[in-house]
């Protein structure tokens, strides 16, 4: 008895770990001066490198569950665990002066996006019903306050309140399809689940209702169309910082559990989510790709870019193979730098009295400061999906699984829609380089957001040179998992 | 005889009532509030009809949980109303206007 537990304990040990960091981060506020700041900050980032000193010990060892099945640990979670930390990491790292200047650089922040992140954990290693629930609710409540957490401003607490009815709606639309799955095949754990729909022949209708709820319910959570409308707001509305962890990190996690919950316990109802996935692909691609063209500010057109990239995600996954899988896992991984450089340069143009905002923002970069505006063209080149970026490869990858399942007439659409979406991310580009500065201010960055900026910018240039590594990697993971 | 089926219908009944309140109402936040913890009650009526019926036990205790984060879910749900209120001085659906979404 004895030794099963302490077995189960060195599985989540990399939780335990964040979960009391949080705590420590969220009591030591309390007793330091607000000049010193710097302590929860460097107390974050340590609890962020101790989490993946601790995953790392168990990278890509076989599968394995703890508390009777709950809680699994395989390739999959290892690595999304991984890039979550480096996700969070440079959150805080590009969000910094930022808060500084809005006066939110508090312990709250700090602690609500470690606690965030600790919902993220429980969902991408998540066996069980019930686990996914726990896992995203803890999810998703820190994120309405995070939206919330610039309490004077009206438009926060407007998207906040927006996010949050929104959310509890995906929420309940999510648990809906849980207990008819629970009905219909008397267990709320994946395995259990997919052996029982394997072996049985079940009542169809009730499944597929509650497939319908779950589908819906993960939709809402990746921002799919139809169930996209939130997002637009929740970007504009929530300070950058906030919009940039929305935006990013916990696309991951949705992703995880979509790939659980369907890929894993429904597997053999895959005909059936197939259908439902094709559709929303098809529509996130096309009104994403056609409505940020109408945006100017830029927070909203990045919202609806993010929907087009979701649709793609969607697209591998709707492929229902492995390599499919895996392509979709490097899609959303590669998508979560992109969007975080897109953010980052977003919030260093802005300053204390100056929140950059629209397109107009971004005239004339290349005067003021040339080598940021070289960072933006990388950025806006991935996500178009111009070789030879990390996203050109992601969407090559995606598109070839679909390709291989037959989706052919699809593919064609995607690849027009891309066409489309490439018009305005190159409006960017033509105005940072052939426009005339509206703005004169000189752009004032903190040296370590310099370096790590770059680095992280140039990474989505150089690894797209060489993306086969990274590629074989996602690979093995998802191969790990599912077989 | 109440079966099984009663409650199910029961609880699709709940569940359409409060989507329904969260997309009709035009009038006041609170009651948006009152339609997302209507619709996790009818949600927990399905798991406890379930687990009666399936001699589970699990399902009964998935309906804890729910109910525990309903309660936090709705605390920071208020919380948002508050500063809503005190941005705007109304907690109007339709003063909710900032954003074009």
């Amino acid at each position: 008895m004895n030794q099963f537990i302490q077995s189960d304990i060195s599985l989540i040990l990399p939780e335990v770990f964040v979960l009391s960091m949080a705590m420590i981060v969220l009591m030591t506020d309390l007793f330091i001066k607000p000049s010193s700041r710097w302590i929860i900050f460097a107390l974050s980032q340590l609890t962020l490198l101790g989490g993946a000193y601790l995953t790392s010990q168990h990278f890509n060892h076989e599968t394995q569950f703890a508390f009777s099945n709950m809680f699994v640990r395989d390739g999959l979670a290892d690595l999304l665990k991984m890039m979550s930390y480096m996700g969070t990491s440079l959150i805080f790292f590009y969000s910094r002066s930022y808060m500084k200047d809005r006066d939110l650089y508090r312990g709250e922040y700090f602690s609500l996006v470690l606690f965030a992140l600790l919902g993220m954990m429980i969902m991408i290693s998540s066996h069980n019903m019930l686990l996914v629930y726990m896992g995203l609710e803890l999810l998703s409540l820190c994120l309405y306050s995070l939206t919330a957490l610039d309490r004077d401003n009206q438009k926060a607490t407007e998207s906040a309140i927006k996010y949050f009815v929104l959310g509890a709606l995906a929420s309940g639309l999510l648990l809906y399809g849980m207990s008819m799955i629970y009905g219909a095949t008397s267990s709320l754990d994946l395995s259990v689940i997919a052996a029982s729909l394997l072996n049985h022949p079940m009542d169809h209708a009730i499944l597929v209702l509650g497939l319908v709820f779950v589908v819906a319910g993960l939709a809402f959570k990746l921002g799919a169309v139809p169930f996209q409308m939130w997002v637009p707001d929740v970007y504009e509305g929530s300070p950058s910082s906030i919009a940039m962890l929305i935006s990013s990190v916990p696309k991951l996690a949705a992703f995880a559990i979509t790939l659980r919950l369907l890929g894993d316990g429904l597997q053999s109802m895959m005909v059936d989510w197939k259908q439902m996935m094709l559709i929303m692909a098809i529509l996130s691609i096309g009104i994403g790709n056609i409505t940020a063209i109408a945006q100017t500010n830029i927070k909203r057109m990045y919202a609806y870019s993010t929907i087009s990239h979701i649709g793609f995600i969607l697209f591998g996954l709707m492929s229902g193979s492995l390599n499919g899988y895996a392509s979709s896992l490097f899609y959303v991984v590669s998508y979560m730098f992109m969007t975080l450089v897109s953010f980052a340069v977003l919030m260093m143009m802005s300053s204390k009295n100056f929140d950059c905002q629209t397109l107009e923002d971004f005239k004339g970069l290349n005067k003021r400061n040339p080598w940021y505006a070289f960072l933006m063209l990388i950025t806006m080149l991935s996500m178009a999906g111009i070789p030879p970026t990390i996203g050109f490869y992601a969407k090559f990858m995606v598109l070839q699984a679909a390709l291989d399942a037959g989706f052919a007439g699809f593919v064609v659409y995607a690849v027009l829609m891309a066409l489309v979406g490439m018009f305005y991310y190159m409006r960017i580009v033509k105005l940072m380089y052939f426009d005339e500065p509206k703005l004169k201010n000189n752009i004032e960055v903190p040296i370590d957001m310099q370096w790590i900026l770059s680095t992280n910018a140039l990474a989505l240039l150089v690894i797209g040179l060489v993306p086969h590594t990274f590629m074989e990697a996602t690979t093995q993971a998802v191969a790990l998992s599912f077989h | 005889m109440i079966g099984l089926s009663h409650y199910l219908i029961l609880a699709a009944i709940l569940f359409t009532i409060s989507v329904v309140g969260i997309f009709l109402n035009r009038k006041n936040i609170i009651i948006l509030l009152m339609s997302i913890e209507l619709m996790l009650l009818a949600v927990n009526i399905n798991f406890i009809a379930f687990s009666h019926y399936l001699n589970d036990i699990a399902g009964q205790i998935f309906v804890f949980f729910i109910l525990t984060v309903a309660a936090a879910e709705s605390a920071i749900g208020l919380a948002i109303i508050v500063l809503i209120f005190r941005n705007t001085r109304s907690i109007n659906v339709d003063d909710l206007n900032r954003l074009n979404g």
